[in-house]
């Protein structure tokens, strides 16, 4: 399949590359498994059905209330969370939580591949056999009817149909006007400020070498990367996976091996069920953050080719714009072709 | 009369449980059948908690893997045992664990007596009805089918190949035509006797052991043997998806299954408090003899099924990416491209504008910036005006742009000075009208009141591009709507290619034109080409234009239909 990307590849060849490169994630994390310590281990709490999510976080006190409120009402029932050296309160605040578990590490977040290589130890270690989310702290699931039906509903529907995976995209949440001149307070529901998006400016395109559907577009490209669009942000994601010990993720969610996981869309012009993250990142605070970021350059592969972006997003810049979309339901987003209700009716 | 429930059960006994008692408590006798591969320590406790009712019986344990002879076993013992420890029970009805009776057990009762001849069984040819899903229709019937379609599918699939290559077949039994539908059923007491007693059974039990899904032929064939009246359609409601694996029914499904009248459905999910609590319905009078309609679940479900198997046409995203080789249609919904129109008329975009409310953009491939209908950075859909963006993927681009604003019919202008990366992507659209004024791009060169020679080399890339561009259009591969005129055509008679695109962008709603685009002074333009050609850059593309046609159009202003109003 021919895409702006080159060729895509397959065969025998490369199945078998893949499944080397998944076996070096793996030796990988099991080699820096050492660098986490628990703090507070309540997995034994961990039961057959129990549905897991795994967070890895730094200074998200704002956001971590309604984080772990929002999805202890979408059915997780244990949250594992990888605390990278905050210092705002976050650690305390998450163990004092009743259905959280907690490790601790100081190590580079860069050199963990971006936390991935600590929460694959974690799901390594607890994973096996459950279904298991995985978000960051900024990311909110909304799925087709999500309202009316937990993640115990959607995850007995997928293992009704022999579905291992669950696909959704990022959807970039912003507010009208300036970002910082809004009010967030912890524990406020953040698309009550940030309750706009663009609705179809997303470009999609077969990834040459993991053969995901690689997503790119909205705000974030249209703002800070139309210079450079090769390099905007991926928004394809597998979040929610039925876990094996032999899975592995590759960069953040967006690929996962074995590959066949991440294949959650259709060739054949069908189309199947899928959700979205609701992205939270540009609550108020993201203007002092970046400024912290740009400092520890902990969070591209490149970051001096992102400094632009970060540099204009320390000015306090407007993402909204006329044709923005207001976001009411997770059925508006099904409308507007985002996200698709397939065979979940 | 009784009414007897053979409920099958592999899973959820809490629920279970909980439906056999409700049956139990109407007066139903239940004989249960658990699959042999449930662990004592899950049957146990399960058989102990109905042990208070007498009329709960068990039946012999078989092991019922999908798609084998283990479910029609099952059942076979347990309407046995039915029929021979119960002699009241006139009908027997088949029920899962996960089946929920949405009406007064009382109301079903009362349906039955008033049929009681009827067998309610779903039985129809393979012949004559291509319901199944993987292509085994006939075949099911005539293959032998040794492995595992869920555990060993592999060596499943290989040896249906193997079969079909070398030509092995089955015999059917005699007398016997297979029979397929949903294995719910409601049989009459002599109708079961009669299949449960048939002389012949040990043969029919051989045949159908090897065939595959039995559970959902073995009654239906037989049944057309010995019932005297058979209703074909199952009183269970159960939707199917487009894979054959049934739907569950969620809590907000609550009002689809009350306004549908049926008796029972399934699957309903083991948490769905709300259902369990909702159902049955509490009896009423007036509608207790109402026949179930399932219309507007069908619809829903179809819809469903339609959905997940034909997609949204137009819409690219991340759980429908259709390859391009095999879609003919690229966008959401008809668009038309118009190529050299603009350098026609110079006031081509509002005069359409008004004469048909379409979505008249401009030079959406400008190498500047995506001209949109007002010149907008952003335009619906928070599509960016970054030429950049757009070339990166000019194809989502367009998909992106006529699915943003599919409620309207979308027009843009295109020329060779534009980006041409798209034109093949136009060329194979069959949601594509395109026209094309060939060689106009001579009109702007012209206005510009420099010289042939300054303009030639310009004016030998544009018509090389356009070249290419008009060879896309007449290859083979093209399936848009084209309409191809040179400038000299054109010119000739413009009104009837303009009329053509407003029926075409305007659909029926297109009138007659009341009122002519103001066409652009042509004259000298003849003169102009000759001066091309002397420079030695033959503009083939336009067309011989006589000095009189290009004269023609400068008398436009002054007669009355070329007059542009301008209130």
């Amino acid at each position: 399949m021919p895409d702006a990307s080159g060729t895509v590849r397959h065969g025998l060849w490369h199945a078998y590359r893949l499944r080397w490169k998944r076996r070096r994630f793996l030796f990988r994390i099991w080699r820096k498994r050492r660098q986490i310590r628990a703090v507070a281990d309540r997995t034994g709490q961990i039961t057959e059905a129990s549905i897991l999510a795994f967070v890895t976080v730094r200074n998200e006190i704002v956001r971590l209330p309604y984080f772990i409120e929002y999805y202890r009402g979408l059915g997780i029932d244990h949250f594992l969370f990888v605390d990278n050296g905050s210092d705002d309160g976050t650690a305390e605040f998450l163990r004092a939580q009743s259905d959280v578990s907690v490790w601790t590490t100081q190590h580079s977040y860069k050199l963990a591949r971006f936390g991935m290589d600590w929460v694959g130890w974690l799901q390594w270690r607890y994973g096996n056999g459950h279904w298991c989310l995985t978000v960051d702290a900024d990311e909110l699931l909304v799925y087709p009817d999500c309202e009316a039906r937990d993640l115990k509903k959607l995850t007995a529907w997928l293992d009704e149909k022999r579905t291992c995976s669950f696909g959704a995209m990022m959807i970039d949440m912003y507010p009208k006007g300036p970002l910082k001149d809004v009010d967030y307070l912890p524990g406020d529901d953040p698309l009550k400020v940030l309750s706009w998006f663009d609705a179809d400016n997303y470009r999609d395109q077969i990834h040459h070498y993991y053969g995901n559907l690689w997503i790119q577009g909205g705000v974030r490209e249209r703002m800070f990367f139309a210079k450079d669009p090769a390099r905007a942000p991926t928004l394809n994601k597998t979040p929610l996976v039925k876990w094996h010990w032999r899975y592995a993720y590759v960069s953040s969610t967006h690929q996962i091996l074995p590959a066949r996981l991440h294949d959650v869309f259709d060739f054949t012009a069908n189309s199947r069920v899928s959700g979205a993250l609701l992205h939270t990142k540009f609550l108020p605070l993201i203007v002092e953050k970046t400024v912290e970021e740009m400092s520890r350059q902990q969070h591209f592969e490149n970051a001096p080719l992102y400094a632009d972006y970060h540099q204009r997003l320390t000015e306090n810049p407007t993402l909204w714009h006329e044709e923005a979309c207001h976001y009411d339901n997770p059925s508006k987003l099904v409308a507007l072709g985002l996200m698709s209700k397939g065979g979940w009716v | 009369m009784t009414l007897g429930v053979v409920m099958l059960v592999h899973t959820g006994f809490g629920r279970a449980a909980q439906m056999a008692r409700h049956w139990a408590e109407a007066g139903c006798p239940v004989i249960i059948h658990v699959d042999s591969n449930v662990a004592a320590t899950q049957y146990d406790p399960f058989a102990q908690s109905l042990s208070e009712f007498p009329d709960i019986r068990f039946s012999t344990r078989h092991r019922c893997e999908w798609g084998t002879w283990g479910m029609v076993a099952a059942t076979q013992d347990a309407a046995t045992m039915m029929l021979e420890e119960f002699p009241d029970v006139q009908h027997v009805y088949l029920a899962s664990g996960a089946c929920l009776p949405l009406r007064p057990i009382e109301e079903l009762r009362d349906y039955l007596a008033l049929r009681s001849d009827t067998d309610f069984i779903e039985s129809a040819t393979t012949a004559d009805v291509p319901w199944t899903i993987g292509g085994l229709e006939r075949e099911r019937f005539t293959l032998r089918f040794p492995f595992a379609w869920k555990k060993q599918r592999w060596l499943f699939d290989r040896f249906v190949q193997l079969q079909q290559i070398l030509g092995l077949r089955r015999k059917i039994p005699e007398n016997l035509v297979p029979h397929m539908g949903s294995q719910w059923w409601c049989l009459t007491r002599q109708t079961l006797d009669a299949i449960l007693q048939d002389p012949n059974r040990a043969v029919y039990d051989r045949y159908f052991a090897g065939v595959w899904i039995p559970d959902e032929s073995y009654y239906q064939s037989l049944v057309r043997l010995h019932a005297r009246k058979i209703e074909s359609r199952s009183l269970t409601l159960a939707k199917f998806d487009y894979q054959g694996k049934p739907h569950i029914f969620f809590d907000d499904h609550l009002e689809l299954l009350q306004r549908s009248r049926c008796f029972v459905a399934r699957k309903i999910w083991h948490d769905a408090d709300v259902l369990y609590r909702s159902f049955p319905v509490a009896k009423d009078p007036e509608r207790a003899t109402e026949e179930p309609r399932s219309g507007r679940v069908d619809r829903v479900f179809s819809q469903a099924v339609k959905r997940r198997t034909r997609g949204r046409q137009g819409l690219y995203m991340q759980s429908r990416f259709p390859s391009s080789d095999r879609e003919n249609a690229v966008g959401a919904t008809p668009y038309a491209v118009l190529q050299g129109f603009d350098d026609v008329f110079p006031d081509f975009r509002s005069w359409l504008t008004r004469q048909t409310s379409a979505e008249v953009h401009g030079h959406l491939f400008a190498k500047d910036r995506a001209h949109f209908v007002d010149e907008s950075t952003v335009y619906r859909g928070g599509l960016s005006d970054s030429a950049r963006l757009r070339d990166y993927n000019g194809k989502m681009f367009l998909t992106n742009l006529i699915w943003n604003a599919r409620d309207k019919h979308q027009c843009f202008q295109f020329g060779p000075a534009d980006s041409q990366d798209i034109r093949w992507t136009l060329a194979k659209d069959t949601q594509a009208s395109i026209w094309v004024v060939t060689g106009a791009w001579a009109i702007p060169l012209f206005a510009s009141d420099r010289s042939a020679s300054d303009v030639r080399a310009e004016a030998a890339r544009l018509q090389r591009i356009e070249h290419k561009f008009l060879k896309s259009l007449r290859s083979p591969e093209a399936r848009a709507r084209i309409k191809i005129k040179t400038l000299a055509e054109f010119i000739e008679a413009p009104m009837e290619t303009l009329q053509t695109i407003i029926d075409d962008i305007a659909g029926h709603r297109g009138t007659a034109l009341t009122e002519v685009p103001q066409m652009a002074d042509l004259t000298g333009l003849p003169d102009f080409l000759q001066d091309l050609k002397n420079q030695g850059m033959h503009p083939f593309l336009t067309g011989d234009i006589t000095e009189n046609a290009a004269a023609q159009t400068r008398t436009v202003p002054r007669r009355k239909p070329y007059v542009i109003s301008q209130k």
